[in-house]
């Protein structure tokens, strides 16, 4: 790496003393500054309203690296934001004065803790450079995989916001699973009219449509690269092309479960047993037919192999709707009867209104139960059912039965990325052990060989990481579309069960983030949940040792490897999350905004009193999304915690290398606690794996103390939520009970 | 000009709003309250995952700190909307909070303050000052005065602790016209008037709904998190929830909420959580946890102190020392009595506009918002949906605000 030029920098340092800071020695505050890093600190008792202007003007005359030591980081962000400058923040309002209590005794341990505050920011600032974003030349066009009633919708509404599409699908014809159907779900109020499929039109408009390209029988040989520069080489009929594109739309939709595997509900022993998508083929024909005889009584049997521990444990969404639509063709088609038995009726939201329209029907017998047996006797199909809601045991005689079977992801069974196919070498993540069980090598090199859809050529797999059942959902409630792929995003069936109303919705939202992340790529901005940010890792690649762990722990696919094992990192898949800057060993990678360097020295900057003061001193690392902020929320219910910490946010505690522990050891601090998100299953951490990375490495800690001959309970980890602010306090203060339990680090003072 | 309006800054509203504005769009934000960030601020936890809201929050709120492209009214109401896709002349109303943006939230102000008011964030189950801060997540992080409590000139305590002139009695409602592309309406949902629910013995204090249950889980709440008897604090031994209390009832609301469901699943454990040994009984038409979520139901079905009974809630009557529910139990035929120590009522979600309507806005007979070219619903204004599936609504929703912008 080349040393850019760089603008020379001039500090400024300007100390607030509204909100109660002024109950800390700000004369002295200001002394740290003059001697320690000779700059004139200047105060106001107002900063974030008139004294902006002070720093405004300093600003014109020069200064271009600020150190605010004011409120929280989290607060006043956009009065504190000065364009081309530096600013780093020492929060001396909800991290001293609110969250410490203040009196004649305690009052010089409250100052040392804001005047290490102020040290840390400064040395921070003058650590840090203002980034440079990465700019290549990107591709804003955008491909849809799957040319179903989700990738038809999506590559139209892509079309309809001005860009261009590529439309792929692996069958000759468009349409999907909606093109064979007979009618489709009411769409408008008052949702009782059932009607004509609306996938025709939109193949219509698709062919139509001067943005859109279609192509057919074809299917993905290899998609290279990163968003902004995805080569896409797709084989129709075996003849290849190239193109490239800025983001993906995944729309491969589902597969219906396999119904051979219901054989206690009759289905391959009875002909008259059928699947709701045998049913859909039966009604196109004009009259329910089966056996050459007209139908006149159904049987319609939900959850057919759902929310059932032997078959598919989940709801598929839909197949009560469907149902009820189809025992609506037995009566327009057939002038038939039907039986409906499930478990819950679940028509959700405004569907109540059709399930409503259809309890109207006489001809269509609704009931909850429990389909006991199924036998075929005098040409019909007898169905015993319990636990009906006329209190006792019904049997129907029926010409068809119809199984609700569900919908299975068509990721489902594939081979996504190496961590959820651990074999038994692998540490499976917490959040996926349960989910995918160990197989031997063999066997995974064995899946790893069979076909896939997207084919991405990333070292750590080929697909989008799913979650449960084959599904690759967000998992993040408040970001539905956020997937562990930069600029790829799944959109309907592929990612949960829907019907076909909530697959073009989904559509139009996987659309906007392709789009959104074309845009922000074109800019070198990375996407959720630092959106903006354009600092991206650097490394410094002569040291790397190929010890892989970056290659490895990125949870974001963004680093290759070439044939050595030396990583290659494509800085537009980078979601800034610091994990790789964790794990490296050699301490190779850095950020502008978030160095290696800046972070040790923001360690080396808090001053450890001498053994005889009798003080300890201790180090928090804080997730800046969830620990950080709740401590702000503790300090605002100005609840008090212990002076001798010193907090450190980080962007995720995956980022905290081991090398930040060792060097507060060394430096005699006596406790290290480290505060992230919940890892397992039901994750918190806005960055998947930071929180669990960070917990696995603490074996490494512990190596490290063992050689430093340091008790390994100096370090603790722990997870909080953001709303756990009424505890923190306490945990704060049993933390540096037990340190001082302890005694004191035995490096001090070396 | 080529701006998106979105009315309504709950959980909807933002994530259209910041969805626009990070593909590169200048967005404004019109709320009601005084601060973002709506329905979901009050609640303790999603489900499934159980996770906090204001975790998400967080996010949002820092991504709109971030982006100049998003400009947010609080306090605000459209008062008028004219012209057509492409082109809206719109009508926002300022309402006065009485605090400017001198305000540091230091809280000196709510020291000095002598009056109290009935805090609607907690559904009046505790009181806060005159002036206050809405809750500690509150976005932006300005304190508030309630104009039907605070004395102002008779008092002017909080204008003399004060020490950054944040505060002016004088405020006047303001309007302001903005012109815009599109608009996408994310109005959200209130909570279904319980005092309907007759038969429900909603006045007692010891039946509440829902969403009262969330705040009294939330260490921000009234109890600070404990779950009580409301009536005399007494530690919960047993708690029924009524299903579709008010939903799927066409003396009520005719349609399903959607959220009901699972929410009292998620409440289930809220209690079950704190007490080891109280018995939870759910009262249900159908249990609605669809795709993923009924694994979530599962898991809950499985704790043996979860009682689900299928049944509709005929009545709930007062009795010595707790609240008999009853209800006919669909799968057995049998009317059951079941004493509990509390009730809490599934309430359902009613579109925002049976308060108050937007002029210049459709509404359908339930009161969701009908769109028409360039204005787009999003969320619950559109229809009863999850938080996930309102974010999902909301990103469309934003896709079809930039088509219309595109357009121009």
């Amino acid at each position: 790496m080349a040393e850019e030029e760089k603008v020379e920098k001039k500090l400024g340092v300007y100390i607030c003393t509204g909100c109660d800071i002024d109950l800390l020695d700000i004369e002295r505050l200001k002394k740290v500054a003059q001697e320690e890093y000779n700059v004139e600190a200047k105060v106001h008792p107002h900063l974030c309203g008139e004294g902006v202007k002070i720093i405004e003007d300093d600003i014109a005359n020069g200064v271009n690296t600020i150190v605010i030591a004011a409120c929280s980081p989290r607060v006043n962000t956009d009065v504190f934001n000065f364009e081309n400058c530096i600013v780093e923040r020492a929060n001396l309002r909800e991290g001293v004065v609110w969250c410490q209590e203040i009196n004649e005794e305690t009052k010089e341990e409250v100052q040392r803790m804001a005047e290490d505050y102020l040290r840390m920011a400064i040395v921070k600032a003058q650590k840090s450079e203002l980034p440079e974003p990465y700019i290549e030349e990107t591709s804003k066009d955008i491909l849809v995989v799957g040319g179903g009633i989700t990738g038809l919708t999506a590559a139209l509404e892509i079309a309809k916001a001005g860009y261009n599409a590529y439309l792929v699908e692996k069958e000759d014809e468009l349409g999907g699973w909606m093109a064979k159907y007979y009618k489709s779900l009411p769409t408008k109020p008052p949702y009782t009219e059932i009607e004509d499929p609306i996938v025709f039109k939109k193949i219509e408009e698709v062919k139509n449509n001067d943005r859109i390209k279609v192509y057919t029988s074809t299917i993905i040989e290899e998609i290279n690269g990163q968003p902004g520069m995805f080569d896409v080489k797709v084989s129709r009929n075996g003849s290849v092309e190239e193109f490239r594109v800025g983001a993906i739309v995944v729309a491969t939709g589902w597969k219906p479960y396999e119904a051979e595997k219901l054989e206690e509900l009759g289905y391959g022993k009875y002909p008259g047993v059928i699947t709701n998508v045998e049913m859909e083929e039966l009604a196109k024909n004009g009259k329910i037919v089966v056996n050459g005889k007209e139908v006149k009584s159904v049987a319609f049997i939900q959850c057919a192999g759902q929310r059932d521990e032997n078959h598919l444990p989940y709801c598929s969404s839909v197949c009560c709707l469907v149902t009820l639509k189809q025992a609506k063709y037995v009566r327009m088609l057939n002038d038939g009867i039907a039986y409906v038995f499930y478990k819950d009726m679940r028509t959700l939201g405004l569907w109540e209104d059709f399930y409503k329209s259809i309890q109207e029907d006489e001809g269509i017998f609704l009931t909850k139960g429990d389909v006991k047996n199924i036998y075929e006797e005098d040409g019909k199909l007898v169905v015993e059912v319990e636990n009906t809601l006329l209190g006792e045991p019904i049997t129907v005689k029926v010409d068809l039965v119809v199984l609700a079977t569900g919908m299975v992801s068509t990721l489902k069974g594939l081979y996504t990325v190496k961590e959820e196919f651990p074999d038994e070498k692998a540490v499976p993540y917490k959040h996926i052990v349960d989910l995918h069980p160990i197989k031997s090598e063999e066997e995974v090199e064995e899946l790893a060989k069979k076909g896939h859809i997207l084919n991405l050529q990333y070292r750590q797999g080929p697909e989008l990481p799913t979650l449960r059942y084959g599904f690759p959902d967000s998992h993040y409630i408040c970001f539905p579309y956020e997937s562990r792929r930069l600029g790829i995003y799944a959109a309907g069936c592929v990612r949960a069960p829907m019907d076909a109303v909530a697959c073009m919705d989904d559509a139009a939202g996987a659309a906007l983030k392709a789009i959104q992340a074309v845009e922000l790529v074109s800019k070198g901005m990375t996407t959720f949940p630092r959106t903006g940010d354009i600092d991206y890792p650097q490394f410094f690649l002569q040291r790397c040792t190929q010890c892989k762990r970056c290659t490895e722990e990125c949870p974001f696919g963004a680093l290759d490897e070439d044939e050595k094992g030396t990583p290659m990192p494509n800085p537009l898949r980078c979601r800034r999350c610091g994990i790789c800057f964790g794990a490296c060993p050699e301490r190779i990678i850095s950020f502008k905004q978030y160095s290696i360097d800046a972070a040790t020295s923001m360690v080396k900057a808090i001053h450890v009193p001498p053994e005889e003061e009798g003080v300890p001193r201790i180090l928090i690392f804080a997730c800046e999304n969830d620990a950080y902020p709740a401590l702000d929320m503790a300090a605002m219910n100005r609840m008090k915690y212990s002076p001798y910490v010193r907090v450190i946010p980080v962007r995720c505690l995956g980022s905290v290398n081991v090398v930040f522990i060792a060097d507060a050891m060394s430096r005699g601090i006596d406790g290290v606690l480290m505060l992230g998100c919940k890892f397992g299953e039901d994750y918190q951490c806005h960055f998947i794996r930071g929180s669990e990375l960070a917990n696995r490495r603490m074996e490494n800690i512990k190596e490290t103390l063992d050689r430093l001959m340091i008790e390994s309970e100096r370090v603790k980890i722990l997870e909080v939520e953001i709303t756990d602010f009424d505890k923190l306090p306490k945990i704060i203060d049993d933390f540096v009970e037990e340190i001082k339990e302890l005694g004191f680090n035995p490096f001090k003072g070396f | 000009m080529s701006t998106i309006l979105v009315i309504g800054g709950g959980i909807a509203g933002l994530t259209a709003a910041i969805e626009a504005a990070e593909t590169g769009y200048d967005v404004i934000i019109v709320e009601k309250n005084p601060y973002l960030g709506g329905r979901v601020a009050q609640l303790r936890k999603y489900f499934p995952k159980l996770c906090p809201p204001y975790c998400g929050l967080e996010i949002f709120f820092k991504r709109i700190k971030s982006n100049p492209k998003v400009k947010i009214f609080t306090m605000a109401e459209v008062v008028s909307i004219e012209g057509e896709a492409g082109n809206f002349d719109v009508t926002i109303k300022i309402n006065p909070r009485y605090v400017n943006d001198n305000c540091t939230a230091c809280n000196e102000c709510v020291e000095v303050c002598p009056v109290e008011r009935p805090n609607e964030f907690n559904f009046g189950m505790d009181k806060t000052k005159a002036i206050y801060l809405p809750h500690e997540m509150a976005f932006p992080l300005k304190y508030v005065i309630d104009p039907e409590y605070c004395k102002k000139d008779e008092c002017k305590a909080c204008l003399s602790a004060c020490k950054y002139s944040a505060i002016d009695f004088n405020m006047e409602p303001k309007t302001m016209k903005v012109n815009v592309s599109s608009i996408v309406v994310a109005t959200g949902w209130k909570p279904y008037d319980a005092s309907n629910l007759d038969n429900l013995l909603p006045e007692h204090p010891d039946v509440i709904t829902n969403m009262m249950m969330e705040r009294l889980a939330a260490y921000n709440g009234p109890t600070k998190g404990k779950i009580v008897r409301p009536s005399d604090g007494k530690e919960i031994e047993s708690i029924a929830f009524v299903q579709c209390a008010g939903s799927r009832d066409e003396n009520h609301l005719p349609y399903c909420s959607a959220v009901c469901c699972l929410a009292t699943l998620k409440q289930a454990t809220y209690v079950r959580e704190q007490y080891p040994d109280a018995k939870v009984y759910i009262f249900y038409i159908d249990i609605r946890a669809l795709g993923r979520y009924e694994d979530f139901f599962a898991k809950v079905q499985a704790d043996e102190n979860v009682v689900l009974i299928k049944g509709k809630v005929a009545k709930i009557e007062e009795s010595e020392d707790g609240l008999i529910v009853i209800a006919e139990d669909t799968a057995t035929g049998v009317k059951t009595r079941q004493k509990v120590d509390m009730v809490v009522l599934a309430t359902g979600m009613q579109p925002s506009s049976s308060e108050y309507k937007i002029p210049g806005i459709e509404y359908d007979d339930y009161g969701f918002v009908v769109p028409k070219d360039g204005i787009i619903a999003a969320g619950v204004a559109r229809k009863p949906a999850d938080v996930a599936s309102c974010n999902e609504d909301a990103t469309g929703a934003a896709l079809k605000a930039i088509q219309v912008v595109r357009r121009r």
